[in-house]
């Protein structure tokens, strides 16, 4: 097994040990804590009152932000590589410096082409 | 055949096995030490609290254990009408991204679970957004309009923080030319200031403003105030975490503080020279000692300074929080980056 790959299996080896010890914990729980079924326990929670006309009513005013982080988040990636060999010495100086600034400034153009349609406002 | 077994028994394996009891044991204990110290006797002292500081005589210690009593002796209620396996899927999740950040998270030169995990920084952000998945569910699967509507905001403020928080750690990563968060803190060591070499370069001096951007993205993404408007208690009582008791709301506490420790210890060791310390070499063998205390001492500063801000503003409203993160904090960022581009390149 190549040393690369040990680094990402150690990363699956973490996420079943947050399993154990999720589970373990819950575990404990079972033995330790009390159970008496009641109805009116399973009531959602409303501050007090019972629950009020249906669930179900969804905000999607949000969707618009997620839509722009999906944009703007893969774009983000593409910096990275860039950012780790920006040097001038050994890498890519500043052929590499103009290439990302242009991509930068095509970046900003979009934000700021959403903020002229007024899309970060709130409605 | 013969090498796996080697790789089984002959260290590596093992070393991993020991590595992860240990991580095991340090995200609960580093959640309550920052539950303790801040949320508990911080909060009481700036804010006149009286009900932590009274339980067991001196400075209250005896509230945390109190509370850890209570915990345990809740009843497990799952609402009527919730979505049952999501709904006891959401903390599993939001605890499995503090686990997977603590992996590249280094303590002293071999003190690190996966050193040579070469996207480092990059991984510890892509993890740390994971707990999106498990809010967005937590409040799904509730049926409780309450809990919809915070996991909704959640969803919205984590997303459009993660981009400064991403953006301001470029910065880092062009000055020292690596995501590997081992060797950002060598790089850190074996800096000068001016020629003098005698603190290393703790990257907060040329990075101040990513590391302002850091600080305030990574408040906005533990959800604390002035940006908790997802766990909002006066008007949404507690968000996504209404309908849950006992051990499982546990969980979205030790996700909570669990991933403050690791947002502070990534901001120590990305801004503050991490487990280094002036005047010791790196490689000595004594930093596997010295190491971990001293990035602990650096948690802890860091910690305070966001819990600082935590008991200290009022909450933002929804859309100034939304505008803040997309006309101020990311502009700044991208212009950070340009500007540290351009000065990597001409000096």
């Amino acid at each position: 097994m190549t040393e690369f790959y040990r680094q990402y299996l150690t990363v699956a080896v973490f996420a079943v040990a947050a399993m154990v010890m999720v589970g373990a914990m819950l575990g404990v729980g079972v033995l330790l804590r009390p159970t008496r079924p009641q109805d009116q326990k399973y009531i959602t929670y409303e501050s007090g009152s019972d629950p009020f006309g249906q669930f179900g009513q969804q905000n999607v005013r949000y969707y618009l932000y997620a839509l722009l982080f999906v944009i703007f988040d893969v774009e983000t990636v593409f910096l990275f590589p860039w950012a780790v060999d920006a040097d001038a010495g050994s890498g890519l100086g500043w052929f590499g410096f103009v290439e990302i600034s242009i991509f930068t400034a095509v970046l900003v153009a979009g934000l700021g082409y959403l903020w002229r349609k007024g899309l970060l406002k709130w409605a | 055949m013969r090498s796996l077994a080697v790789d089984i028994w002959g260290g590596w394996a093992t070393t991993l096995g020991i590595k992860t009891l240990i991580v095991m044991g340090l995200i609960p204990v580093g959640a309550l030490v920052l539950g303790y110290t801040f949320l508990l006797k911080m909060m009481s002292h700036m804010q006149s609290r009286l009900g932590p500081m009274d339980p067991g005589g001196f400075h209250g210690w005896y509230q945390l254990i109190g509370d850890g009593i209570k915990f345990i002796q809740k009843e497990d209620i799952i609402p009527e009408g919730a979505d049952k396996r999501v709904f006891k899927m959401a903390p599993a999740i939001v605890v499995l991204s503090t686990f997977l950040m603590f992996v590249v998270l280094p303590g002293g030169p071999d003190f690190v679970v996966a050193k040579d995990l070469d996207v480092g920084v990059f991984y510890a952000l892509a993890v740390s957004s994971l707990s999106v998945i498990g809010v967005l569910m937590a409040g799904w699967a509730s049926s409780n309009k309450y809990a919809l509507l915070g996991s909704l905001r959640a969803a919205a403020q984590l997303i459009a923080y993660e981009l400064p928080l991403v953006l301001a750690v470029i910065g880092v990563v062009i000055q020292a030319g690596t995501m590997n968060l081992q060797d950002i803190v060598r790089f850190q060591a074996s800096g000068e200031i001016f020629g003098w070499d005698g603190l290393g370069l703790p990257l907060i001096l040329t990075q101040i403003v990513g590391f302002g951007l850091f600080m305030i993205a990574a408040q906005a993404e533990l959800s604390q105030p002035p940006f908790d408007m997802p766990v909002a208690e006066s008007e949404l009582v507690a968000g996504y975490m209404v309908e849950y008791t006992g051990f499982r709301f546990l969980f979205f506490f030790i996700g909570e503080f669990g991933t403050a420790f690791v947002y502070a210890g990534l901001a120590a060791t990305l801004f503050l020279g991490g487990w280094s310390v002036p005047f010791i070499d790196v490689d000595a063998d004594i930093m596997n000692v010295v190491g971990p205390l001293v990035l602990f001492a650096k948690i802890m500063l860091v910690a305070f300074l966001m819990f600082w801000a935590r008991f200290t503003y009022p909450r933002f409203r929804e859309d100034q929080l939304q505008s803040l993160a997309w006309k101020w904090l990311i502009p700044i960022a991208l212009a950070n980056i340009l500007v540290t581009g351009a000065l990597k390149v001409a000096f």
